[in-house]
């Protein structure tokens, strides 16, 4: 059908999902009416029969779309193709594929392109939208096969790019950090852009063994929940003193009472590194802070993270399939992020990482089960990094390890230890 | 010899500038915030270290947008925002102005078009989930839906903060769990092994990919029938559905079967203690849309618990931790069975060897 022709089309009952409109929170139900509802609209037909679709699921308890094989040219992926197992019953909706499209980091937009983004799937498209999916992707939901593509050039056009799916880099995710962030350590759009541009390949061309994911949070409240699901997580931290407002202290012991501040500050924190002085200034034993946060939300005036500031590397971190879930495993503690080459070690490190992955897992393998299978210390020497006591909870408790070249593996830290103390060693 | 059809090669752009997009004063003052506060629920003041303020006035939306209510939410950011706007990790959209007088009329606009203005501090805030059946192939129940219905009870959570501290619920359609670790996750939970289509499974599936899938080695090939095709050890065999994705004719739902699993306690972030995975609360809730009421009571006893008896700052897991299971259990009203005793890889880490007891 062509925009413009009138054709009167029944509407699918959808008497459970209309339960869904009532209530104080919007209705994505009331959406799709909006949609359905609009005359001459060349998507009304096929959203009107994704309600018929959706209330027949709801009536079945069952989901009725299967998968299949859709990309665009020079792609080969960023698209999740939807067929309907149910189209002899609402045959309008049967293609109804979804476009992955990366957002800017942090996810920042003008009115001015969501209305772009908007008249684009109105032409092509469902008119439906979801900012964003778990992913982080703008999920475009709802175009026929024919159409994919020029729904794609037109959102290409427009400076938008297809994000990752299937056995690929995927689309990362950035907190809103130091664009509104007081509390950011490193510069996470810039992270974010320099690795996934880096690598576009990867995402665009599948080809390694399974996902691999990114994500980036300017410190460690984790906004982007990086640790818990991205292969590779980088996460804002300091590595010299916390800044201290005393001043501001003894204001807000003044405001919210001695009491509360030592309950909800001194004894929160993790690791009994502060301490209320009798003039309600505070102490804090920097070298026994883990770089928490607690203390810092809580005081958002008093209290900031240090000058020295970089990023944490976490790798590994996933969900259950298949040997259950992970959560990254703390590979790099401190990576400097502040000048372009900084910027540059961080990317290379990300390479290596990506390398490894594509040489040593299994199909089907993320990079933390290859880790688990091969062992921590085989992935740090493939990847060239050095062993370090933050990388444990502690250290073994299992005795049935060879331990017969102890003495090279400490005379290396020693050296190490030397190295970084400024001294010169006998291997120089 | 036809012709080929010409397609425009893409411009493989990557992840775009977003600088282009942001609010002009968050351009201005990257890295140059001094602290921030709340004046009140649902709205965020930044303010710079030379004093400048930003007002964020965060509210709620369904995700799953339709054009009309995006160019509703543009006029808005139009009208009180310069222009820009941006959304959280949770699909809340957040307006940034300058001018304090501003907040309040802007507030009243959003709420007279239906966006309820919160989720910022200690609220509920928008419960992060996936497709469901409106577009995922595996989805055990839908997404949008259980999400309407639940934010539609917690609304008087999201848009106050008299919870302890944050609570973060996610919802995920399959055990694949898209929707992520939550202080209250709510997950489907299949309770049978899969039915298994033996007509289609030589030409649908890769069974040796199938075969590799399984966690606990389960499924081995088979003849049925005189047809190559798979076949299931019923007693071996975990119910995860990781076998439906790659091999659809092993149908892992059933509308009686595919049952909703709550889990408390999963914690993103790193403050005070370490991040955590959610743990079982309770099992085996019916699918019952589109109100899932046995999930809503569940949810609400957990959300109630919490909110009466945790310490300012404790997050659910916290809270948890601190009274112990006996009491979470006896305060919710749910029962402690053997299903809550892990028997994965690494099941003895989440047991007691301790003397310690809560009585």
């Amino acid at each position: 059908m062509k925009d413009g022709d009138s054709v009167d089309i029944e509407n699918r009952p959808t008497p459970m999902l209309d339960q869904l409109e009532d209530g104080p929170w919007p209705s994505f139900v009331t959406g799709l009416k909006r949609l359905r509802d609009t005359k001459g609209a060349s998507y009304a037909p096929m959203v009107n029969d994704l309600l018929g679709q959706l209330n027949h699921s709801y009536e079945e308890r069952m989901g009725f779309w299967k998968g299949g094989a859709v990309s665009v040219f020079g792609y080969g992926g960023g698209i999740i193709p939807r067929y309907s197992e149910v189209a002899d019953m609402f045959p309008a909706s049967k293609e109804f594929h979804t476009l992955r499209v990366m957002p800017p980091p942090g996810f920042h937009y003008t009115t001015d392109l969501l209305r772009k983004m908007c008249d684009i799937w109105e032409k092509h498209g469902s008119g439906l939208i979801a900012f964003h999916g778990q992913s982080g992707d703008i999920m475009f939901q709802g175009c026929t096969t024919e159409n994919t593509q020029h729904a794609f050039d037109e959102l290409n056009e427009l400076g938008f790019d297809l994000g990752g799916a299937g056995p690929a880099l995927r689309t990362a995710m950035s907190c809103v950090g130091q664009a509104r962030c007081e509390q950011s350590c490193f510069n996470e759009a810039k992270a974010h852009r320099g690795i996934i541009n880096r690598f576009l390949d990867e995402m665009h061309r599948p080809a390694l063994p399974y996902k691999f994911k990114f994500k980036f949070s300017g410190c460690g409240n984790d906004c982007v929940n990086a640790i818990h699901r991205a292969d590779f997580a980088v996460i804002g931290t300091w590595r010299d003193d916390i800044k201290i407002d005393q001043e501001k202290v003894k204001a807000h012991v003044a405001e919210k009472g001695r009491k509360y501040t030592i309950d909800t500050v001194v004894s929160m924190c993790p690791t009994r590194a502060i301490s209320l002085n009798d003039d309600d200034s505070m102490e804090i034993d920097n070298k026994s802070c883990v770089r928490c946060m607690h203390c810092i939300n809580v005081m958002t005036k008093a209290l900031s993270p240090g000058d020295d500031r970089g990023a944490s590397v976490m790798i590994g971190g996933k969900r259950s399939l298949k040997v259950g879930d992970m959560m990254g495993i703390m590979v790099k503690p401190f990576i400097r992020l502040d000048t372009e080459e900084d910027y540059e070690e961080l990317e290379e490190f990300a390479e290596a990482c990506i390398e490894f992955f594509a040489d040593n897992a299994l199909e089907h393998e993320r990079i933390g089960e290859t880790i688990d299978r091969v062992g921590l210390p085989t992935f740090l020497e493939e990847v060239g990094v050095e062993v370090d006591p933050n990388m444990v909870n502690h250290p073994r408790t299992s005795s049935y390890v060879r331990t017969d070249d102890f003495d090279d593996e400490a005379a290396k830290w020693f050296e190490r230890q030397a190295l970084e103390a400024g001294m010169t060693v006998a291997s120089e | 010899m036809s012709e080929k059809p010409q397609f425009r090669p893409a411009d493989e752009t990557g992840v775009p500038d977003h600088i282009q997009y942001m609010h002009p004063m968050m351009v201005a003052n990257q890295a140059n915030w001094d602290y921030h506060d709340r004046p009140r629920p649902g709205v965020l003041r930044h303010v710079t270290k030379d004093g400048k303020e930003l007002f964020t006035v965060r509210a709620g939306t369904q995700r799953q947008m339709d054009v009309y209510t995006i160019r509703k939410l543009a006029d808005i950011g139009d009208d009180f925002a310069d222009g820009h706007v941006r959304f959280t990790t949770r699909s809340n959209i957040e307006f940034m102005v300058e001018d304090e007088a501003k907040v309040a009329p802007l507030i009243e606009a959003l709420q007279a078009n239906g966006f309820p203005v919160g989720g910022t501090g200690a609220s509920v805030s928008m419960i992060s989930h996936t497709q469901g059946w409106l577009h995922c192939d595996i989805p055990g129940t839908d997404a949008s839906g259980v999400v309407k219905s639940l934010m539609d009870q917690l609304h008087h959570e999201f848009i106050d903060e008299k919870m302890p501290n944050r609570v973060r619920i996610t919802t995920s359609c399959c055990q694949i769990n898209c929707g992520g670790q939550g202080d209250i996750a709510i997950n489907v939970q299949y309770t049978k092994p899969p039915k298994i289509n033996h007509d289609l499974v030589a030409n649908v599936c890769e069974r040796p990919a199938v075969v590799a899938r399984c966690p606990v080695a389960a499924i081995r090939p088979a003849m049925v029938n005189g047809k190559p095709s798979l076949e299931v050890d019923e007693k071996k065999c975990v119910c995860c559905g990781a076998c439906y994705p790659p091999c659809p004719p092993m149908q892992i739902n059933g509308a009686e079967s595919t049952k909703i699993a709550i889990w408390v306690g999963g914690k993103h972030s790193n403050a005070r203690s370490k991040p955590t995975f959610h743990k079982l609360a309770v099992a085996n809730l019916p699918n019952n849309a589109p109100h899932w009421p046995e999930v809503a009571a569940v949810v609400s006893k957990i959300v109630n618990a919490y909110k009466n008896d945790a310490k300012h700052w404790e997050r659910m897991g916290e809270w948890i931790e601190r009274i112990g299971w006996s009491r979470f259990f006896e305060m919710t009203d749910l029962a402690f069975t053997k299903h809550h005793l892990d028997t994965w890889t690494g099941a003895r880490k989440s047991m007691n060897s301790s003397a310690h007891v809560h009585f």
